[in-house]
């Protein structure tokens, strides 16, 4: 037997008093991601298949651009925050820790790639 | 030999054992639903989108490098293996963003009762899929 009370046992296991900012973010990038995806999806369906110099002189229109650098951010963004709900879910500990840190250094990293590649193709 | 001592006699006790768990909604437990069915592909279309991102993050910054690296991820994307991964990611899009939108609806305080949030759910599902055809038929 631990020699431990309840108070200390109870102690941090709580809410984290962070969930409706979490869930106001959520909602906010999703709204954001509606309209952003629909043309993204449009913009990039229809080069995709395409030649090399076009799709480069695709990319450098502002519009095409920034339509995916911007689906890029919001995008991976709402990705980090809705897969760290699901590790919160069904991991705990030291699992938890690793893999949300794992979770923001994949979508940050990727996020970055795709939007230092567009303005590389673009400017 | 003393017996030990129940379970609970004890402040300090650990009484978390004998707490009554709600068991997880897929299982031998529940008969799907729509609810549950539908929530749970929520977070799974939402998650599996990964790998058509990561797959178009590729094809951006092969753009960016030149011509040759371009060839490379251009040809896997375009691809009968690329293609399938893209057509499967575009339901998984709409799917997920159908029932995001769901989730906003209920934020307002709309289609909370059960049947409307079913209805919704068979809806949004034949509508995912309506948008999908139709975007491989318009790209």
């Amino acid at each position: 037997m631990r020699f431990i009370t309840d108070r200390k046992r109870a102690a941090g296991l709580g809410s984290a008093k962070t969930g409706t900012e979490h869930h106001w973010h959520m909602m906010v990038t999703s709204v954001a991601l509606v309209p952003l995806v629909l043309m993204f999806i449009l913009s990039f369906g229809a080069i995709l298949g395409s030649p090399y110099s076009e799709v480069i002189a695709y990319y450098q229109r502002p519009f095409p651009a920034m339509i995916a650098i911007l689906t890029m951010l919001v995008g991976f963004n709402h990705f980090a925050h809705g897969a760290r709900s699901t590790i919160e879910d069904y991991t705990g500990g030291l699992t938890r820790k690793a893999l949300i840190i794992g979770v923001n250094c994949l979508s940050y990293s990727a996020a970055a790639f795709a939007i230092f590649a567009i303005v590389r193709i673009a400017l | 030999m003393a017996a030990e001592p129940k379970k609970g006699t004890f402040m300090a006790d650990n009484k978390q054992d004998n707490r009554p768990l709600s068991p997880f909604m897929i299982g031998q437990y529940y008969r799907p639903q729509w609810t549950s069915m539908s929530s749970i592909f929520t977070r799974i279309t939402g998650l599996s989108l990964l790998v058509a991102s990561l797959m178009i993050v590729w094809w951006f910054v092969a753009a960016a490098s030149g011509p040759e690296a371009f060839a490379t991820a251009n040809g896997f994307i375009t691809s009968w293996f690329g293609d399938l991964i893209l057509f499967f990611s575009t339901w998984a899009m709409f799917y997920h963003m159908l029932f995001g939108i769901r989730h906003l609806i209920w934020d307002s305080g709309r289609m909370l009762e059960v049947d409307q949030s079913e209805m919704y759910a068979q809806a949004a599902l034949v509508g995912s899929v309506l948008l999908t055809i139709f975007v491989v038929i318009v790209l």
